[in-house]
């Protein structure tokens, strides 16, 4: 088991006004109209707070590779389903 | 694994294999909550201009706040397990407790929200954008739920000594599943509320 460092709360402090941040970012780029950019931006940044959560809040950081691999496996399966669902649906 | 309880004389080791367990656990959850996002993608490219008049109809303000009030929950929780890891386990309910009344808010919100939209005349069966509207976010709002139990049941043990530097699974573990919660909630709150 990993202890935490006297640091850590400084992490998660950090974390969590980054998360704040992106948050308000997202809402205010979604006043504004950009087109289909609108959704490359709001999964951007939501996919870089989730990345904040998993790295930081859910430690997948100091973690050995066999977790890794717990967590990425059923996101290579999703990105299957997702494509192969579309490939279906878009080309029938 | 025909032999668990010698398994878990090694502490490290079942601290381990909880882990890897909890993980697989979220692999099953991010494929229930994909089934729906694949749905999500699959109506907005067939009914872009639906999604778009209809997203206008939620309440931008009221989700982000309860997405404000999400992250903030995920951060108690880290804290709370921070303190456990440094011998301050009775810490531990302050810290958790401030979870599960933050999530308490997020479903207060979430009742005001859904009730606002019965008034309005939007239920599920008004259209595909509802339909989907109500089924992730209440799936989402079970999870919520579970999860305010989960904690209890943690901050219990912790309250009765159960929890220390030396051992502090079910802490590690609920909060994997609580940080997973917000996670889930992180992609709604865009494909939903902002991008329709």
């Amino acid at each position: 088991m990993s202890h935490g460092s006297a640091g850590s709360r400084r992490i998660y402090y950090g974390v969590f006004a980054a998360l704040i941040t992106l948050t308000v970012v997202t809402v205010m780029v979604s006043y504004i109209d950009l087109g289909l950019l609108n959704v490359a931006v709001a999964l951007l940044i939501a996919s870089a707070k989730a990345s904040l959560v998993a790295l930081f809040f859910m430690h997948l950081k100091g973690e050995s590779g066999l977790v890794w691999g717990f967590a990425l496996v059923p996101i290579f399966f999703l990105a299957l389903i997702i494509f192969g669902t579309l490939l279906d649906t878009q080309l029938r | 694994m025909s032999e668990p309880a010698a398994e878990h004389h090694d502490p490290v080791v079942a601290f381990e294999s909880a882990k890897l367990g909890l993980w697989t656990f979220l692999a099953t959850e991010v494929l229930l909550f994909g089934a729906l996002f694949t749905a999500y993608i699959v109506f907005r490219l067939k009914y872009p201009d639906l999604f778009h008049a209809e997203h206008g109809k939620l309440n931008r303000v009221l989700g982000a706040v309860n997405t404000v009030v999400l992250i903030t929950s995920s951060l108690t929780v880290a804290l709370g397990i921070d303190a456990v890891k440094k011998g301050k386990a009775r810490l531990l309910p302050r810290y958790f407790g401030a979870t599960i009344l933050l999530a308490g808010v997020f479903l207060c919100v979430k009742y005001v929200e859904y009730t606002e939209k019965f008034h309005h005349g939007l239920f599920p069966s008004t259209n595909i954008f509802f339909s989907l509207y109500y089924m992730m976010t209440g799936i989402h709002g079970i999870h919520v739920l579970i999860g305010m139990g989960v904690l209890s049941y943690v901050v219990v043990l912790a309250r009765r000594g159960r929890l220390s530097e030396t051992y502090y699974t079910p802490a590690e573990m609920s909060g994997l599943y609580w940080h997973f919660v917000d996670l889930v909630w992180i992609y709604l709150f865009p494909l939903l509320y902002l991008i329709g």
